[in-house]
């Protein structure tokens, strides 16, 4: 049998698109509250500070992050395909590597807090 | 093959297939949700971004957000989130049936437990975060 690497992307995308489910929502009202005069805590600078600062917060949120970005990606892909875009192997090529530049982006910062 | 050797074969538009039929329109949208949890991916990595360089730039990109602009998109890209969040919730019973013995457990019991525990994640994120 050929050698494939869809099951890792596969797999990244139903991981993705379970976590981007039971999380994305919430992710959302905890940004947009304040415009309603509710100020999570957490989005203070200093407790944010923190809990990003911790190695367990920076896990949780790289966690997060490289599932979404993974689970858009490869969606992306085979949307593109739905709306008549042809040419997978680029597409392919560049929904990933955004996927990895972001990946590497999302560390790059949670390393500097 | 017909007798005369010419197939038939049905016009099917390239771009827009999917808008004659309800059915196809609900799998597009449901594809269409990844350009918005991806923007909202990005969102987030801009957070990082502007807390890693200090509180003036964590207290502006808040600012920000909560305009008015950042608003309207976050309510659009909510919208979507929730569509991919039913949508995929909805087909879990297809995704991974759960056998016992001979039977299957019902699709609407795998479902409801998934918004059940949906529910509590929402709500768990809320507070853990000091929203209430």
């Amino acid at each position: 049998m050929a050698k494939s690497n869809k099951p890792i992307v596969w797999g990244l995308f139903a991981a993705g698109g379970t976590v981007t489910a039971f999380l994305t929502p919430a992710l959302v009202l905890l940004t947009l509250l304040p415009v309603f005069g509710v100020m999570p805590e957490l989005l203070a600078y200093d407790n944010l500070r923190a809990f990003a600062g911790h190695w367990m917060g920076k896990l949780v949120l790289f966690g997060i992050l490289l599932l979404m970005m993974w689970h858009a990606a490869h969606r992306l892909r085979v949307t593109l395909h739905d709306f008549g875009v042809r040419a997978d192997g680029a597409v392919a090529v560049a929904v990933y590597l955004a996927a990895a530049a972001g990946t590497l982006a999302a560390a790059y910062f949670l390393l500097r807090i | 093959m017909s007798a005369n050797g010419k197939p038939y074969v049905r016009e099917v538009s390239r771009y827009g297939w999917f808008l004659g039929n309800p059915r196809y329109r609900r799998y597009m949208a449901r594809e269409v949700t990844c350009v918005f949890i991806g923007l909202h991916a990005l969102i987030l990595l801009v957070a990082l971004k502007r807390l890693s360089e200090g509180r003036e730039a964590w207290e502006a990109f808040l600012h920000n957000l909560t305009g008015p602009a950042g608003i309207v998109l976050q309510l659009v890209i909510l919208a979507f989130a929730i569509y991919h969040s039913t949508s995929w919730f909805n087909v879990t019973p297809k995704a991974m049936p759960v056998q016992i013995g001979e039977q299957f457990l019902p699709g609407a019991v795998i479902i409801g437990a998934h918004y059940a525990a949906w529910l509590v994640a929402t709500v768990a994120v809320l507070y853990l975060a000091g929203a209430f």
